[in-house]
């Protein structure tokens, strides 16, 4: 491959003393700034909604929602209790009566309501979105509210062929689902709790993670003008004691959990008691392979797709790229180069790519990550990008000649962060793929069918991406193997894992 | 009078008739109460090597084709209905009817029959193709777990055990049970047919014991993908709290289960030790 | 297709690699969501002008549309602040109307498609005899096709035998090497052939996409397959090689977008009209459109400029 591992053919095909070519990636054409200047119609402070109503907290405490894009307090948001959590477990419960007894034709024109809602006010929600959480607003835009609103589509029209479900037996919906979600991606990850749970005809208690909470509590706006049924649908806010008492609560049938695997535990040892049905959607340390004979600038732009996609804050993150040694040396110079054109930046200028750390605290999390990677020898690459002076910046960062005991190559960081080992043989590639406690994700570049499937079949992980990374859709089923958890969200699969059979 | 030779009870694991390692046994009375035998009363120890002799044979029986493990689980069916007499004597000796002996026996080679032929249909019915809106193919899967740990129920003690067991070795699983506590000698039977029945060496592992004892590994193993039991409360909330440590599947079988009806055997208990693997590729020249 | 040929592509294949067709088309979809506003817009719509090829390649081609064509390129629009435009591009027969019209001091130079455009089928000498013909008529640079069937046939070493014959024939004048790229079926066709023709030409020739005259021209998809070749090649051999996506660029939208693609892969070196041009005819007019709606804040009527096709 003499254009692919060039480093060591260079000097005898370009005449001595020449300087090495490289590629200018500077500044004589620069975009001027390209802020979306939607208004996300915030209002200052967000109550609860429960039973069909925004309700202030019993405590009347209120905790602030943060712009991590430039630190600004964006909202007011309501902090519930165990007495909050009570009272929307009440009103849900009263909604079951309801909402279950609905024709499954009639339920499914009010979740089709719901995807028409948000579709209508996408604009505004992207916006809302990118403000609350720091992500680039084209992701927002082109991926977040959209995809939601297909999730609610594509649902939709499960809720009257419910009987195709699950060949040779009926299904019934369970009752009161508790649900909690994490803040990579706020209102997409409630797309994907509350559309399979409606159309089977539970009702909800979802709790947001406290620092994207506001796209939740407008979607409670788009819930109540689709003319939903009292309680069918509440949104609890806070803090960590607020998602464990809606996973806990007695009258929750059901609980499904998206992030990390620590907390995924502890929730499981708090129900270890009961007899509550679960879903979980934990962490992943997804290997990304590349064979020597990959399309190698589309599995670079996969690679960078993989780990910069919403600042690598994604549980299914590409964040071990494995690459085969033939042409390790290319692919690593190729990813360099294209990291060196991301624009780093104002989440809500059109143009960037990678946008704010979500908190303080997970910047935090991040840098430690990265530090540990420097200690332990790893080679770091970062462009020279310019940051914000305030918000919560990273640089998209690279560490090549990683070996697996690295703590880079074994915790997940969710960040953006890439982690580049190398390998030998299929087998070699397999192995240091599945040595791990994670199954969430995997990633394969090959030109060659039959390895794609070898590769698909050997690597143990609930979605596997061939040729491509990062695709989700309402109708292909999400999820992981061993400590990435249980259970699948979207598809046919999904939807069972909302109902009994009876 | 010929005095008759009587049987060392040995449980089957990786293949071959084990006694515990402990060297420990607990004294078994049939139904008159007279003494029977002695059965190995297997430790953690012993589980742990169950579950390592179930982890090298789980590649090979998941590689093997639906149609070969169809016709394996058939071919167990035919061993069961082979010794359907001795079976039925057994059951008989431990305080079953004659009819309520011959009606479990029957309904475990019916079992083993009706999941020998979901091995090459149950992906047809859990698995599809998804209509993604972007230029892939996209399909889902499914793949076995790993390694399962089963918990049969005391009684019925052969049937409870071969409802257990049959759906997870269908897709490709191999399994570590632990049978009847109070009747675990038609376990030992199964294990005799289990390896003349083609089923490779490792892919089900029988412990005799006691669930005291043996609960709290099955608990914490990190290496049992998943847990399929029919155990009391107490039981269950053990399992539960070990499985949160590593994320295992926990599926548990109600004590109100009539292991005879219909519903004790269907495409769902096979789904419920299943992992769903969805692949994408572009669709592109 | 022989097996013959699909040994030669699979050997190159294997030296120069692959292209996913559903990947590249995900990866210049990126460029349509750039945003470009105020100055660096204006910016790059004059640079857009600056890289066109003014063409027009009809039968019905007469010695006065040259000269019209020509007066246009060098002063485009009047009342704008505005450079000229590349180089005019005109069938042989045309070129001695287009030095008449330009005059020998001048930065518009002229381009010709020589070389039996855009089939090629004519004897190798007939061409190599059009091209020297063309270049003693005054013509600054070439525009050649390559040989299609050879190629598609595995014959490499005939297509790049003839592109060298035709670097012979040109003397000083820029080359112009035109894949056809929607003759070569695959993306992964495309990349092959810039390959081999990046190996016979000189810095600062060119490999462009079309001739303009089948179903399929520059895209966004086949304009990346080919610069992302340009860049392989010049982080291999230090030999920069120019790029000309020509036919169905129309708007100045569309040429934003493809020199988007040109800064975030090529980078600064090639945002000039030396390795960097447009082969279009209507583009010009929408450049300028945008640029006076830029300067004045009304959106512009089409029949405002000179040679504007749409009359309605």
């Amino acid at each position: 491959m003499s254009i692919l591992t060039s480093e060591n053919k260079r000097p005898t095909k370009r005449s001595a003393g020449r300087p090495l070519p490289e590629l200018i990636f500077g500044d004589l054409w620069e975009f001027d700034p390209a802020p979306e200047t939607a208004d996300p119609k915030l209002k200052p402070r967000y109550d609860l909604f429960i039973g069909g109503r925004f309700v202030a907290p019993v405590s009347g405490k209120y905790f602030d929602s943060i712009n991590p894009a430039n630190e600004t307090k964006l909202a007011e948001i309501a902090q519930a209790n165990a007495a909050d959590v009570d009272a929307a477990y009440a009103a849900a419960q009263k909604g079951f009566a309801v909402w279950s007894k609905l024709p499954g034709k009639e339920r499914a024109k009010y979740i089709y309501r719901l995807a028409r809602l948000l579709q209508d006010r996408a604009r505004e929600f992207a916006v809302a979105e990118t403000m609350d959480g720091g992500k680039p607003i084209k992701e927002s835009r082109d991926f977040d509210v959209p995809m939601a609103a297909a999730h609610f589509f594509y649902h939709a029209g499960w809720a009257d062929k419910l009987e195709y479900v699950a060949p040779g037996r009926k299904v019934a919906p369970l009752g009161v689902v508790g649900q909690v979600i994490p803040w990579n991606f706020p209102l997409l990850m409630m797309a994907w709790k509350l559309a399979p749970a409606l159309a089977m005809g539970n009702t909800i208690v979802i709790k947001p993670a406290e620092t994207t909470s506001v796209t939740a509590l407008k979607f409670a706006e788009i819930v109540q003008d689709a003319g939903f049924p009292a309680g069918v649908v509440n949104i609890v806010t806070g803090f960590g004691d607020t998602g464990a008492a809606v996973l806990n609560h007695p009258a929750a049938v059901k609980v499904a959990f998206t992030g990390s695997t620590e907390v995924g535990k502890i929730i499981m040892r708090s129900l270890a008691g009961t007899d509550k049905k679960m879903t979980m959607e934990l962490g992943g340390k997804a290997a990304n392979i590349v064979f020597d004979d990959a399309p190698l600038d589309q599995a670079v732009e996969g690679i960078v797709n993989g780990i910069f996609f919403n600042q690598g804050h994604v549980c299914c993150a590409g964040s071990r790229l494995l690459v085969h040694e033939p042409v390790a040396a290319a692919v690593l110079a190729k990813l360099k180069t294209r990291i060196r054109t991301l624009r780093v930046g104002d989440p809500l200028d059109k143009n960037t790519d990678i946008g704010a750390i979500n908190s303080r605290e997970q910047l935090t999390r991040i840098e430690k990550l990265v530090a540990s990677g420097v200690k332990e020898g790893a080679d770091m690459f970062q462009p020279a990008c310019k940051l914000p002076t305030k918000g919560y910046y990273f640089r998209p960062t690279v560490f090549s000649g990683v070996s697996m005991s690295h703590r880079i190559a074994r915790e997940e960081i969710f960040g953006p962060v890439l982690s580049v080992l190398t390998f030998r043989t299929l087998d070699e590639a397999v192995e240091k793929a599945n040595n791990t406690a994670y199954g969430l994700s995997a990633g394969v570049w090959t030109d060659k069918g039959s390895r794609i499937l070898k590769m698909s079949t050997e690597l143990k992980a609930g979605v596997v991406w061939a040729n491509t990374y990062n695709k989700f859709d309402p109708t292909s089923p999400f999820g992981g193997y061993k400590e990435s958890g249980f259970g699948r969200e979207g598809g046919r699969q999904g939807l069972l894992d909302y109902c009994k059979l009876v | 009078m010929r005095l008759p030779i009587t049987k060392t009870p040995k449980p089957y694991v990786g293949g071959a008739f084990i006694r515990s390692e402990s060297g420990r046994t607990f004294p078994l009375k049939d139904a008159a109460g007279n003494f029977f035998a002695h059965i190995p009363q297997c430790t953690r120890k012993d589980l742990r090597n169950a579950v390592e002799a179930a982890a090298k044979a789980g590649p090979g029986w998941a590689k093997r084709t639906a149609y070969n493990r169809g016709q394996i689980l058939y071919r167990l069916g035919e061993m069961v209905e082979a010794r359907r007499t001795e079976l039925i004597d057994t059951l008989v000796r431990f305080g079953a009817t004659k009819s309520a002996a011959a009606k479990e026996v029957d309904a475990c080679s019916d079992r083993l029959v009706y999941y020998a032929g979901w091995t090459d249909k149950y992906e047809q019915v859990l698995g599809n193709v998804n209509p993604v809106a972007s230029s892939h193919f996209n399909f889902t899967v499914t793949e076995p777990m790993g390694v399962i740990g089963v918990i049969a129920p005391d009684a019925p003690a052969l049937l409870g055990l071969v409802s257990l067991i049959a759906p997870v070795i269908a897709s490709g699983n191999t399994v570590v049970a632990e049978v009847s506590e109070t009747n675990p000698y038609p376990a030992i039977l199964l294990g005799e047919m289990l390896a003349t029945s083609d089923l490779p060496g490792g892919v089900v592992n029988l412990l005799t014991g006691f669930r005291k004892e043996l609960v709290p590994t099955f608990a914490t193993h990190t290496h049992l993908r998943g847990i399929s039991a029919a155990v009391g409360e107490a039981d269950r909330k053990t399992l539960r709290l070990g499985a949160a440590e590593s994320v295992k599947r926990v599926h548990f079988a109600g004590e109100a289960t009539d292991w005879f009806s219909a519903k004790a055997q269907d495409l769902y208990a096979i789904r419920d030790f299943v992992e769903f693997k969805t692949t994408w590729h572009p669709v592109g020249a | 297709m022989s097996s013959g040929s699909n040994a030669a592509f699979r050997r190159l294949f294997n030296e120069i690699g692959t292209v996913d067709q559903v990947g590249i088309e995900e990866r210049v979809a990126k460029y349509t969501t750039r945003s470009i506003k105020k100055a660096a817009k204006v910016q790059g719509l004059k640079l857009a002008v600056t890289m066109v090829d003014l063409t027009t390649l009809e039968g019905k081609d007469t010695p006065g549309k040259v000269a019209s064509l020509c007066q246009k390129a060098l002063a485009p629009h009047d009342g704008l602040d505005c450079p000229q435009v590349a180089a005019v591009c005109v069938y042989p027969a045309m070129v001695r109307h287009a030095r008449r019209a330009l005059g020998e001091d001048t930065a518009v130079r002229i381009a010709s498609v020589a070389t039996a455009f855009p089939s090629g089928q004519a004897p190798l000498r007939t061409r190599l005899a059009e091209v020297k013909a063309a270049v003693a008529d005054g013509a600054d640079e070439i525009d050649m096709v390559i040989n299609r069937g050879a190629f598609l046939a595995g014959e490499f070493q005939e297509m790049q035998d003839e592109i060298a014959a035709v670097v012979q024939a040109c003397g000083d004048a820029t080359l112009k090497v035109i894949l056809e790229v929607s003759e070569l079926e695959t993306y992964d066709k495309i990349r092959a052939a810039s390959f081999l023709a990046m190996r016979v030409i000189r810095p600062g020739d060119f490999i462009k996409t079309s001739t303009g005259k089948t179903s399929l021209n520059a895209t966004l998809g086949n304009n990346q397959v080919m610069i992302e070749a340009i860049r392989d090649f010049y982080l291999e051999t230090g030999t920069p090689i120019a790029m000309k996506p020509a036919g169905g660029i129309r708007t100045a939208k569309q040429a934003l977008q493809f020199l988007i693609a040109v800064k975030e892969t090529l980078g600064d070196e090639w945002l000039n009209n030396t390795r960097y041009r447009f082969g279009a005819s209507s583009l010009l007019n929408d450049l300028l459109r945008q640029l006076e709606k830029e300067k004045t804040g009304a959106y512009q009527a089409p029949y405002y400029f000179s040679e504007a096709a749409e009359s309605y």
